[in-house]
């Protein structure tokens, strides 16, 4: 069975933790084996929230510098920080939208402009797919659905063998019932912007 | 109901590790369990705590894991299945209980959960708690994915019940924080009631009688060792001449690697599940059969200087290595790519990973280091005490959501050893300076093992201040309750405990009593404190607004606005309190309406009166 790692990073709140796990449940309903990894604690205090998802034949819980298959950042600069998980090979799924960390609101650093981290990261992978996913969970109505955008596009992307029906099933039975409605179109407003 | 009582053996569901150690509990007839939540095992009481309002189980939040250990050995004495969970340094506190339990035993099965934390995601150190296994006799299991956790849970229980001895289940972050597949077993019932036999002969632990203990304790750690031979996750696989020995999560990685090279002819592996008393005459075996070895542990060469002391007694001679052999060291955790390119090395193999992109051209980025959220009360309270006392006091912390005060602006954290350090080390360093000293304290730390230095402080006569940040819950860990909780607000009944009669009863004399979004009444208040000749207590009470939130005490308040007519760019506000609601837009300080929770602590701080309720 292919092996597919994707590393999912995003800031506390983004919602990347639900991400990763509707993706391994996704996963585990299609038969994929999957072990997903989490770091827990800091989350709720506007840090960087790191997780992964394994598919395939791996038991191993993490992805080394350079293997990641994939890379879903939820936000610029992260996407950026977290670039070393890449190879040349990676496909890089990003938010283009910035939530600039507190150091900066206080002068401890510049946020980089937004196309320059880009052209840096398209210099780096083969393959790039970035969206305004904000944007995109607003258009879906709920702001919250950020997370459903970019698992719509990292299903969309095609790079992955969780198909978009068994994700959906996963949302469906997974998410809260009020938002069901928001959060199934923003993964398919995810979906189309991937594709 | 708790998912973890779907009563429906053979189904596969996706559980945290955590979740898997607590319904492995639960399949194993859990009738008691307690703990102090510590990170990364706070997620199995949290279930606990969850199933406990559900079921008959009887679950506690105790003061410390000294307490917990103590609280669960009655428990277990007296027959009942008990588990005990916390993080590693937590089995420091309960280390002395855990020593001489050890020559007492237990009745009911007891599993202490010892979970550690290699690259000290959230910890203050990474030690290594395999050598408690070895440092009180008791048996160790180490599992290596979720299966395994829910399974070898089980197992400890039963061979605690055989040994009659407390088993210490350790984990480490990357497979308490991991989510895979696990298959539900059958739910056993929960005994509310066991009974127990009085044995003061045995029980009561002076001299006389625990010498024949440590006896009994070598007995038992016999049949430990003799059990650990045919424990079935101390397994061996492949018969090549490659040896690689793995524990843990490393056994993932060496797994992985040996597949991913192509080597499994070459190879032989075993894991090591029941990692003490280590099983001898099988480690003996492998190696016979073997000509190098190659040892993947985190942390200390644990296994590796055993596994080198087995050969010795056994005259073999093949060389056995596990530090220093490529990315291996005592330092931090190990990965996929690590181990496959130590073993590649070691054995050698020609091998290529994939290359990680270059990151040369990378600018400086700006961090994100974790924050304050907005309206934390701490940062009121620490603006508060850096007006009335200035830059120069020391400022002894402790843990919590609070150490963060060591970033700037705020930067008022300037030494922390362990829970509670921030009381006593206060005592050193006034005592041996002549430095202002205003230390910080959380409330449930302040439980957890604050008291007993604030009784020295105040019989020594030392002088200091100390602010107790009592913002109602262990906000840190996840809001946990603890002994000062309003338990009516979390639906549970408890006994409440009030700080300043505790602190009172300290005989500390000098309290005072703040409100930290009142921002000139709290200054005021910790001026007085400035001249007091002895031990002066703060107790800045404000409540979490994450637990307040959670629990419906949210105190509805209109979020603020910055009126520009007014506003000069003194940026007071974000410059002294950096709260995470604040930005800048154009060189102007904004508030994010909808981060802002109303505190107006920022409001009191302009110097111009310029930040404003939002108007309806």
């Amino acid at each position: 069975m292919d092996t597919k790692r994707c590393v999912f990073v995003g800031v506390g709140g983004q919602g990347n933790l639900l991400a990763s796990r509707l993706l391994g449940e996704a996963a585990l309903a299609a038969g994929i084996p999957a072990v997903v990894s989490e770091i827990h604690g800091m989350a709720q205090r506007g840090g960087v929230v790191e997780s992964a998802v394994l598919m395939g034949d791996v038991t191993s819980p993490i992805v080394s510098n350079g293997e990641a298959d994939v890379l879903v950042g939820f936000e610029p600069l992260e996407t950026l920080r977290t670039i070393g998980k890449c190879s040349r090979e990676s496909l890089v799924i990003t938010n283009l939208q910035p939530l600039p960390p507190f150091t900066v609101s206080v002068g401890q650093g510049t946020y980089p402009p937004v196309d320059e981290m880009m052209d840096l990261i398209s210099g780096k992978v083969s393959r790039v797919i970035a969206l305004r996913g904000n944007d995109l969970a607003e258009e879906a109505g709920n702001p919250l659905s950020l997370n459903m955008v970019m698992l719509g596009a990292l299903i969309g992307s095609g790079a992955l063998a969780v198909t978009a029906d068994g994700m959906k099933e996963t949302i469906s039975t997974s998410t809260k019932k009020a938002f069901l409605d928001s959060n199934l179109k923003a993964f398919d407003l995810g979906m189309k912007s991937a594709g | 109901m708790h998912k973890l009582l779907t009563d429906s053996p053979g189904k596969e569901m996706l559980l945290l590790g955590n979740e898997a150690i607590a319904r492995g509990a639960l399949e194993a007839g859990l009738s008691f369990a307690t703990c102090y939540p510590g990170t990364p095992s706070s997620e199995i009481p949290e279930q606990f705590f969850r199933i406990s309002q559900e079921t008959d189980l009887y679950f506690e939040y105790s003061t410390n894991e000294k307490v917990a250990l103590e609280v669960g050995a009655g428990a277990a004495a007296c027959g009942l299945r008990t588990m005990v969970t916390m993080k590693h340094v937590g089995l420091n506190v309960a280390a002395d209980p855990l020593m001489t339990l050890a020559y007492v035993g237990v009745k009911g099965g007891m599993v202490i959960v010892n979970a550690d934390d290699p690259f000290m995601f959230s910890s203050q150190n990474e030690q290594d708690n395999r050598f408690y296994a070895r440092l009180s006799g008791l048996p160790m299991l180490e599992p290596t994915s979720t299966q395994e956790m829910k399974d070898m849970t089980i197992a400890a229980f039963e061979l605690s019940e055989e040994l009659e001895l407390p088993v210490i289940l350790r984990t480490t972050t990357r497979l308490n924080h991991v989510r895979g597949a696990v298959k539900l077993g059958e739910l056993k019932p929960i005994r509310t009631k066991g009974e127990f036999q009085k044995n003061p002969f045995h029980f009561v632990t002076v001299p006389a009688v625990s010498r024949n203990l440590h006896k009994l304790l070598l007995e038992k750690y016999g049949k430990a060792a003799a059990r650990s031979e045919g424990w079935p996750e101390n397994r061996i696989t492949g018969d090549g001449k490659w040896g690689i020995v793995a524990n843990g999560v490393s056994v993932n990685y060496a797994r992985d690697a040996i597949r991913e090279l192509g080597i499994e002819d070459k190879v032989r592996f075993m894991q090591v599940g029941m990692s003490w008393p280590l099983p001898r005459d099988r480690i003996t075996g492998f190696l016979k059969g073997v000509d190098k070895v190659l040892v993947v542990e985190e942390l200390e060469p644990v296994m590796e200087t055993d596994i080198k002391a087995i050969a010795q007694e056994n005259g073999i001679t093949i060389p056995i290595r596990g530090k220093g052999v490529g990315g291996f060291s005592k330092l931090y955790e190990y990965d996929p790519g690590m181990v496959r390119k130590a073993v590649a090395d070691y054995f050698g193999m020609e091998y290529k990973g994939r290359a990680p992109v270059d990151l040369s051209d990378l600018p400086q980025l700006p961090g994100r280091p974790p924050n304050l959220c907005a309206g934390c009360p701490h940062r009121a309270t620490y603006y508060a005490v850096k007006k009335a006392y200035g830059p120069d006091a020391i400022h002894p912390t402790d843990i919590g959501c609070y150490t963060l005060g060591l970033l700037p602006p705020i930067s008022m954290a300037d030494y922390l050893i362990c829970m509670g350090s921030s009381v006593s080390s206060s005592c050193g360093f006034s005592r041996a300076s002549d430095q202002k000293v205003v230390s910080f304290i959380g409330d449930s730390t302040f439980f957890h093992s604050g008291i007993t230095g604030l009784i020295d402080a105040v019989h020594n006569n030392h002088k200091f201040t100390l602010v107790v940040l009592d913002n109602g819950t262990t906000a840190m860990t996840g809001h946990q309750p603890h002994p000062g909780v309003n338990a009516e607000a979390m639906g549970i009944e408890r006994t409440r405990l009030s700080i300043e009669e505790v602190v009172r009863g300290c005989g500390v004399k000098d309290v005072h009593l703040v409100k930290p979004f009142k921002v000139n009444k709290t200054i005021e208040a910790i001026q007085a404190s400035k001249d007091y000749d002895g031990v002066s207590v703060v107790i800045s009470e404000e409540l979490c607004p994450l637990f307040a939130r959670a629990t419906g005490q949210m105190r509805k308040t209109k979020p603020f606005r910055v009126n520009y007519d007014k506003c000069k760019n003194h940026r007071d506000c974000i410059n002294y309190l950096a709260c995470p609601a604040m930005y800048l837009q154009e060189e102007k300080v904004v508030i994010d309406k909808n981060l802002c929770i109303g505190c107006a602590v920022c409001a009191q701080v302009c110097p111009e009166n310029a930040i404003l309720p939002v108007k309806d």
